[in-house]
Parts: structure tokens; C-alpha cells; sequence
């Protein structure tokens, strides 16, 4: 569908990665541990290797849960767009196909938020 | 009031006839099209303009009459709460943090639906609808002009309100009721009747403003609670405006009818979404509650807005699918939306605090199936962490809803551990929703949503920090720097309220009141 | 039928205002709330002036109620004499 409008409406959209001085939107959330409200939303550059992504950032984020320094890597499951996907932390976001504004999120079995509540 | 009632020449109804129809002239040397440019493009069809009429049959001599009656009941209690220091009557200090919330995002709306109205009154043709949208246009510079005045006298001695204007137009979670409008007032003139003064005067204004009025009422806030009043007197004639809007419409053509129903299919949902805040200052922020949120839904929604749709069903009209869903929500709006301020506390212009034994005592009763299972554990831990020193304070920015503009927060409909999440790929981008219905919004307008103005976003881009600001160099504090283009000082406009100035200094000053020392 | 009401400040101005109400709907239900009256009814509700002007002894003008009007629900008629309140189904 478009616009009713009384002349032609189009403008350049907001948001476009050309705007982030390089770096592209990542969104991650956390499944099972709503303490954070909402999933976080980060700007990184393309080339930045996922390990240091969850070493750094996501440590800085996420690491006033508990929970957190519980979690097993190896066993994490991680979903792109809500499909399972499998994520090297070797490679870099753009080589791990992660695109501008793309939402990432994980599942840490076993562990489920503050007794067992989700949050 | 004893007002002496002259002797009219005319009855009501002769008198609204003369004085709308009477004073309109049909012209003759420009063309109707050229001064009412904006009355065909939304494809609402009008045939008959004169089958418009105010129900309240109200003329401009009889507004401004009444209207200064208004006023000078309103300002008598405004000169009395101040000279007796009626700040300090209300129930603690926390109950002033619903009066920032007021200030920064409410009251800027009414200036903007001075606006509107000012607005789509000049584009329609017809002289009722024009005479009644003036009326609520100047209604709506008095609110926010009342308001703005007896909130000023807070703004003397609480923090948090001193530049609330300018952060309207910046604050992340402010982005929120201002886009809502700026969705509404960039909409055409029979949208906007819609979206204002039917979704959100007729069915959500008494969601507002009677639980914030009320509320005040119950807290000892008897400056807020007369412009509350005040502004509320003007709400039955909006109501009614709303109504007749709606009814005028789909009486003229059957085509209109669909067009009519995705409107208020999404303007309901878009003030609904709006109302979180009132769901959390009902809940949470009033230190003795009214009712809670679940209940005002049931009696102002499902109750009431249940009747107007019975009413309606005789056009067509039917309602609003997104009903199903806020049903679900009830049960949790408050909460996580509390939730949110208290995770970001550090960066918004009121306090946020976990409530003690006595107000999860109330939680539970009102919320039975929810609050016990899913919110009490959450704050009891956060409880625990405050007070060995380790308040959380969320530092990450969140990922925001592309046509709410409210953080991803809320739960997938029917199970309230998973975060709901919706998405759409539009020519090469991705865009985020909280929900199907704010999804489908966009998909209806792509064109206009991609334009939106989201904070978070906005700050990644370098757009939210003081002009000068070098955001390469060592030891750069984005927070810092936000805070500051915000006109917000850390660690006295923010942050916990146990820790407050407010806090601090009502107790004094209430001490000073009750005491001779 | 739906229920239609009308909310007042309460207020000296509408004290015998409720009161001419409730004579004049004997299905009115009054819901006292803080500085508030709701007055709820089934389906219909009437606001007479000569039943106010006869409790206030002088003549009275039913916009005078703007006033003191806080919110309603339901379909809106207002004349000289009455203001009537209804749903239609
Ligand atoms: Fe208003
Ligand atoms: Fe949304």
C-alpha cells in the first residue's frame, strides 16, 4: 500500500547503514531473561570478530545477570530472524552473514533467569 | 456559579443554525477545490456538509463565556495551592515524578493538538465542523497553557522538569507520545478527526486523564487535579466532537466505511501503545492507587468502548481487532513497562524505585495470575542488589519498535516469557516490530514509517550529543554526552528516587511545615 | 442496553444538579469517586432545566454545565429544555 498524499512522497529512509560511520546495527537478545527489558542494540563495524563481540560488548551488557557467567558457549543456540543459525566466533559478523539491523538471539539451556521466573 | 441567564431571542438549536451555517457564504470567484485543497485526497467522500451538527449546539459567544468561567475557577485554586505551599501535602515525594511524566510528555501534546485542529478545522468546508474544531483548538492552548502554569510551581522545588519542552523533543522514551502525534498531525484532515478526536478523545481519553486526575485526587495534588478538571470540562465536548466525527462520515457514503475502520483499527493501537505510561504511573507511581490498570481497561475499554462499538455496528463499524491482544496484555503492560524505567533509569527525567512489601501486596491482589510468577522475583532481586550497593542501572541501549518507537519490551501475545518479535524487509533494510499490529502499520505506509526519528538510532548516528562534541576522542562517554544535549544533570534529574534530592529535600521541607524548628 | 453515564466534579455548582438526575432517571446509579460523581444508567439518561431550576429556585441554562462536565458515554442531544444521553442499541 502507499501514502495518500496530494503529490509524490518519497524520502530517503532514516536509517540506512551509510549514516553509522561505518558500523552496522546488531541486535541481540537474550532469550528467557527479561531483567533486560528488551533486546540491546549495538554498533559495530563488519569486519569485528563475533568472539569479541561476546567477550566484550555482550559481557558489558548482559553480565549483571547471574546467570551469566554460567553459560556455557558451547552449548548456546543462537536464531537469526527467530531461525536457528550457528555463529563462528572466529569469523566476522559480515563473514558470519550478519547483515545491517539483523537480530540475533540466544538460548542458554538450563538456565532460565532469576528462579527459574524467565526474568 | 450564579450565573444571571439572559433572555434569548432564539432557541438553541435557531441560534447554533445562525450562528455556523448563518455566517458561512458559499464562493464565487475562487474555486472551492483551491481553498479546501486537502478535503479529497484521503478518498472520504462528503455530499452534504449541513448534516454536520454539534449535539451541544454550542456557539462561539456561549465558548468564550463559559470558558472564562473556566478559567477563573482554575486560577482561584491555583493562587491558593501555591501560597500554602500545597506542594508539600501530597503523599511523598514520589508521587511528584508522575507530574514530571505529565509535564514532558503530555502537555507538549496538547500544544500540538492546538494544532491539529487549528488545522483540519481550516481544511474542511463545512461551517459545524469548523466551528467545533476552533473550539478545540483553543481548548487545547489552554491546556497546555494551564498546565505548563500550575506545573510550574513543582518545577520550583523538584528536579527533572526545568527544560521540558526541549527534551520532549529529544528524550528517548519522549519519542514515544510525540511520534504518535506527529504520525497524526502529518495525516490528512479526516485521519487526524479520526485519529485524535475519535481513537483517542472518544475511546482512550478516559484512560488518561481520569486515572492522572484521580489520581492526583487521592495523592493530595490539588493543583494537578483542578487543571485536570479544568482541561476534563473541555473533554466532553471533544468526546462528543469525536463521535459526531465518526458518525458524520459514514453517513455520507458507504465507501467510507472501510477507510474509517483501518483508522481506528490503528489508532487505537497507536494510543493504546501510547498508554503504557499511564498503565505504569497507574500501578506503580501514585503512592496510594486508584484502581489499577487491568481495572480501568475493563471499565473505560472493555465496558464502555464495548458499547460505543455495539453502537457503531449499525454502520459497519466493527472492533478493533487489536482488542484481542491488549486483553492479553493486561496482565503485564504495567509491569514491563515499569520494568523498562527502572532498567533506564539513568537516562530518563524522573525517578524509578522498587516497591515495597505493601505495594507487592497490591500487586499480587490485582494481578493474581501475573505479578507472583514473573515480576516479584525480578525485584526482589533487584532489591537485594540495591541494597548491597549494586542498583542496576542498564547502560546498553535497547532495540526499538519501528512504529511505536517503545523499546522491545513486551511479550509474545499469550506467553509473557518471550519477547515478541516482528520483522519486515523493505527495499534492502530490515525494520523492527513490537507486535503484529505495529507491523502491520508500517506495511500499510512504508513510505512514511522508514522516516521515523528513532533515539536510539539517532544517537549511534552521532545526532544526540551537544554541538562540538568529538565522539572519537579517549575516554569518550556517550551517556555523558546524551545527558547533556538532553539538558538532564546526572545524579540529580535521574537515577534512583532513594537517592533523589526530591527525596531528601521533601522530607526536610516537610519537617520545616509540620514542626517548629 | 449499553450503559450511558455522565461524570461531574463534585462541586456547590452540582450538588442539585445529581439530585434533579436522579429524580428525573429512576435507573441512575450514582458512583461516588475522589472530587468525582459518575452517575451510570441503562441505555438513556436525561438532564432536565426545570427540575434544576426548581431545586436552585432561579432560571437555569443547561450549557452552564460545560462547566463542571468531566467526561460521558454515549450519544449526545441537547436542546434548551433537556440534554439526552443515549445508545442506540
Ligand atoms: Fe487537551
Ligand atoms: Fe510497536
Amino acid at each position: 500500500m502507499a501514502v495518500a498524499a496530494i503529490s509524490k512522497y518519497e524520502f530517503a529512509p532514516t536509517d540506512t547503514q551509510d549514516k553509522f560511520h561505518g558500523a552496522q546495527l546488531l541486535y541481540i537478545g537474550w532469550e528467557d531473561h527479561l531483567l533486560f527489558c528488551a533486546p540491546f542494540a549495538f554498533p559495530f563495524p563488519p569486519t569485528m570478530r563475533f568472539g569479541d563481540v561476546v567477550a566484550g560488548p555482550m559481557q558489558a551488557a548482559f553480565g549483571y545477570h547471574p546467570d551469566f557467567a554460567q553459560i556455557d558457549w558451547a552449548k548456546v543456540e543462537w536464531f537469526k530472524s527467530g531461525k536457528p543459525v550457528t555463529l563462528d566466533f572466529d569469523k566476522s559478523l559480515a563473514e558470519n552473514g550478519l547483515k545491517h539491523k539483523d537480530v540475533i538471539r540466544f538460548r542458554t539451556p538450563g538456565l532460565a533467569g532469576i528462579e527459574g521466573s524467565c526474568s | 456559579m450564579d450565573m444571571q441567564v439572559a433572555k434569548k431571542k432564539l432557541g438553541l438549536k435557531e441560534r447554533y443554525a445562525v450562528m455556523t451555517r448563518g455566517l458561512d457564504w458559499t464562493p464565487s470567484y475562487q474555486k472551492m477545490e483551491d481553498i479546501y485543497p486537502y478535503i479529497a485526497y484521503e478518498g472520504i467522500k462528503i455530499h452534504d456538509w449541513d448534516k454536520w451538527e454539534d449535539p451541544f449546539r454550542l456557539t462561539m459567544d456561549a465558548y468564550w463565556k463559559y470558558q472564562a468561567e473556566k478559567e477563573r475557577k482554575l486560577y482561584a485554586i491555583i493562587d491558593a495551592f501555591n501560597q500554602n505551599n500545597g506542594h508539600l501535602n501530597v503523599t511523598d515525594a514520589r508521587y511528584v515524578n508522575t507530574v514530571k511524566l505529565f509535564i514532558s510528555g503530555i502537555s507538549p501534546l496538547e500544544y500540538v493538538a492546538h494544532r491539529g485542529f487549528a488545522h483540519a478545522g481550516r481544511a474542511f468546508p463545512g461551517p459545524g465542523p469548523r466551528v467545533a474544531c476552533l473550539m478545540q483548538s483553543l481548548d487545547e492552548i489552554r491546556h497546555a497553557q494551564t498546565q505548563v502554569h500550575s506545573i510550574s510551581n513543582y518545577n520550583k522545588y523538584y528536579n527533572g522538569m526545568h527544560d521540558f519542552h526541549h527534551m520532549h523533543d529529544r528524550v528517548w522514551f519522549l519519542s514515544v507520545p510525540k511520534s504518535f502525534f506527529d504520525d497524526a498531525i502529518t495525516a490528512g484532515p479526516f485521519e487526524f478527526m479520526v485519529s485524535i478526536g475519535f481513537s483517542f478523545e472518544y475511546v482512550l481519553t478516559n484512560l488518561l486523564f481520569v486515572p492522572f486526575v484521580s489520581g492526583a485526587a487521592y495523592n493530595g495534588d490539588m493543583g494537578t487535579m483542578t487543571f485536570g478538571f479544568s482541561a476534563q470540562s473541555d473533554e466532553a465536548r471533544h468526546m462528543t466532537l469525536g463521535l459526531e466525527v465518526i458518525k458524520f462520515i459514514l453517513e455520507q457514503d458507504p465507501a467510507n466505511v472501510p477507510i474509517v475502520q483501518r483508522w481506528i483499527d490503528k489508532w487505537t493501537w497507536r494510543g493504546y501503545r501510547v498508554l503504557t505510561l499511564v498503565a505504569m504511573m497507574m500501578d506503580y507511581m501514585l503512592p496510594k492507587r486508584t484502581m489499577s490498570w487491568k481495572e480501568a481497561w475493563e471499565v473505560y475499554f472493555e465496558e464502555n468502548g464495548g458499547a460505543l462499538f455495539k453502537d457503531l455496528a449499525r454502520y459497519g463499524i466493527t472492533m478493533p481487532k487489536c482488542a484481542e491482544q491488549i486483553a492479553l496484555e493486561k496482565d503485564h503492560l504495567s509491569h514491563q513497562a515499569w520494568s523498562t524505567f527502572y532498567n533506564y533509569a539513568a537516562a530518563a527525567n524522573f525517578h524509578t524505585w522498587m516497591p515495597d512489601e505493601d505495594e507487592m501486596a497490591w500487586l499480587s491482589s490485582k494481578y493474581p495470575e501475573s505479578f507472583d510468577k514473573l515480576y516479584r522475583p525480578r525485584y526482589e532481586f533487584w532489591r537485594e542488589q540495591a541494597a548491597k550497593g549494586n542498583r542496576f542501572y542498564n547502560k546498553t541501549l535497547p532495540m526499538l519498535c519501528q512504529t511505536c518507537q517503545i523499546p522491545m519490551i513486551f511479550t509474545e501475545p499469550g506467553d509473557a516469557t518471550k519477547i515478541c518479535y516482528r520483522e519486515v524487509d523493505y527495499k534492502g533494510d530490515k525494520y523492527h516490530f513490537c507486535s503484529d499490529h505495529c507491523k502491520e502499520i508500517f506495511e500499510h505506509e512504508p513510505e512514511k514509517y522508514v522516516q521515523a526519528w528513532l533515539p536510539v538510532h539517532q544517537i549511534y548516528q552521532g545526532n544526540c550529543f551537544p554541538e562540538g562534541t568529538d565522539p572519537t576522542v579517549e575516554g569518550f562517554d556517550p551517556l555523558a554526552a546524551v545527558l547533556k544535549y538532553y539538558n538532564l544533570e546526572h545524579g540529580r534529574d535521574n537515577l534512583d528516587f532513594d537517592i533523589s534530592e526530591d527525596k531528601k529535600n521533601f522530607a526536610e521541607w516537610r519537617g520545616q511545615a509540620t514542626k517548629n524548628i | 442496553m449499553s450503559t450511558v453515564f455522565l461524570a461531574l466534579q463534585t462541586n456547590e455548582d452540582t450538588r442539585p444538579i445529581i439530585e434533579a438526575i436522579l429524580q428525573d432517571n429512576p435507573s441512575a446509579v450514582v458512583d461516588e469517586q475522589p472530587a468525582m460523581v459518575k452517575i451510570n444508567a441503562d441505555g438513556r439518561l436525561v438532564v432536565r432545566r426545570e427540575t434544576i431550576e426548581e431545586l436552585i429556585g432561579r432560571d437555569y441554562d443547561l450549557q452552564e454545565l460545560q462547566v463542571n462536565m468531566i467526561t460521558m458515554s454515549g450519544n449526545l442531544d441537547q436542546t434548551d429544555d433537556e440534554i439526552t444521553l443515549f445508545w442506540k442499541s
